[in-house]
């Protein structure tokens, strides 16, 4: 029996998608069984991200709808041996699909696979209730700016309130120049302030602009950080204990200096 | 240049600020409580226990927040207020 996790954010923007796309990839080379879904019904875009577009037939409503089967629906990966994309439909809206349409499919797929990572629309509507319907476990991805901040707060309270306890942060975009010169807030000052416990920092790269550019998840590149710290999220899902990578964001000499000469806030 | 005026001056960073503003407007979406209401709050319990204790009110700190070790994810107020003499 596999297990569900919702990628979910609140704001749109901040990496759901990228993110889902890479620690799917990341589970299927670790050798497990993934079937990712794109929950974010008219905005289809997993598919894109991943480099399967050209490959859908049939898509969730498809499925829920009894137009076809699961099996039918579902696209393999042809790089990886054990990564399936189940595709959101293009020309139907988020109430297409109910929650326990989802609640039904995603335990389905639990029976076949080890994994199913469901991709959140953005915002706390009805997609946001059926994305969350199935799910186990969440992962709430964040960037460190104040806005995707309070969405993530806020996700954190209606998950809680849905019976998805302890849900895990993935810090994106992390900009090192920037936390280094104080103008950005690092990981501590956000779990500070959400008060959940992270999963996985991702630092700001050109290579998952250029992956997502070309449909193939930076999980891929060997010596790309962002692909490394996916593949080390994926590693903690799975259960294992593996260090934070550090980004050298240890405050600059002078900063330390500047904060010893200014007195009070 | 080398910044020699920005080595002085005591202006906050902008992540300090983004931290201050988040801090304030997450206690108003989490509880729907205004900030006057938090300030009246304050107030009241710094009222009631300032007949039996003495305190130091630079370094205290009464806010609504959400607790790790709270299984429910429900707010909660945290009040730490440093006590300096307990008055007899």
């Amino acid at each position: 029996m596999g297990e569900s996790i919702v990628i979910t954010s609140g704001k749109g923007g901040v990496g759901k998608t990228t993110t889902t796309a890479n620690i799917g990839a990341a589970l299927a080379m670790e050798g497990k069984s993934v079937c990712v879904i794109d929950a974010d019904i008219g905005l289809r875009n997993l598919d894109i991200v991943l480099g399967l577009e050209n490959r859908i037939v049939y898509d969730i409503v498809d499925v829920v709808t009894g137009v076809c089967r699961i099996k039918q629906a579902l696209i393999k990966d042809k790089r990886f041996p054990n990564l399936f994309l189940l595709p959101a439909a293009q020309t139907k809206d988020k109430n297409a699909v109910t929650p326990e349409q989802m609640k039904e499919l995603v335990e389905d797929l639990k029976k076949t696979h080890d994994f199913i990572l469901v991709d959140c629309p953005a915002g706390i509507e009805q997609g946001f209730k059926n994305a969350i319907a199935g799910a186990d476990r969440a992962i709430v991805v964040t960037t460190p700016e104040v806005s995707a901040v309070r969405d993530a707060d806020r996700i954190i309270g209606l998950l809680e309130a849905s019976e998805i306890h302890d849900p895990r942060l993935i810090v994106n975009r992390l900009r090192v120049d920037m936390v280094k010169r104080g103008d950005m807030m690092n990981v501590e000052d956000i779990t500070d302030i959400l008060a959940v416990d992270l999963i996985g920092v991702v630092p700001d790269d050109e290579e998952v602009v250029m992956s997502t550019n070309r449909g193939e998840p930076a999980v891929f590149k060997d010596n790309a950080l962002s692909g490394m710290a996916f593949r080390n999220i994926s590693k903690r899902i799975m259960g294992e204990d593996v260090e934070f990578l550090e980004f050298d964001v240890q405050e600059s000499f002078f900063e330390k200096l500047k904060k010893a000469f200014s007195f009070g806030k | 240049m080398f910044d020699l005026f920005g080595f002085f001056n005591s202006k906050p960073s902008t992540k300090s600020i983004a931290k201050e503003r988040l801090k304030l407007v997450l206690v108003h979406d989490r509880t729907n409580c205004s900030p006057e209401l938090l300030e009246l709050l304050k107030e009241d319990i710094l009222n009631s226990i300032s007949e039996h204790i003495d305190y130091d009110p630079q370094n205290m700190d009464i806010k609504i927040t959400r607790t790790r070790d709270d299984e429910s994810g429900k707010p909660v107020l945290v009040a730490s207020i440093p006590i300096k003499n307990m008055k007899r």
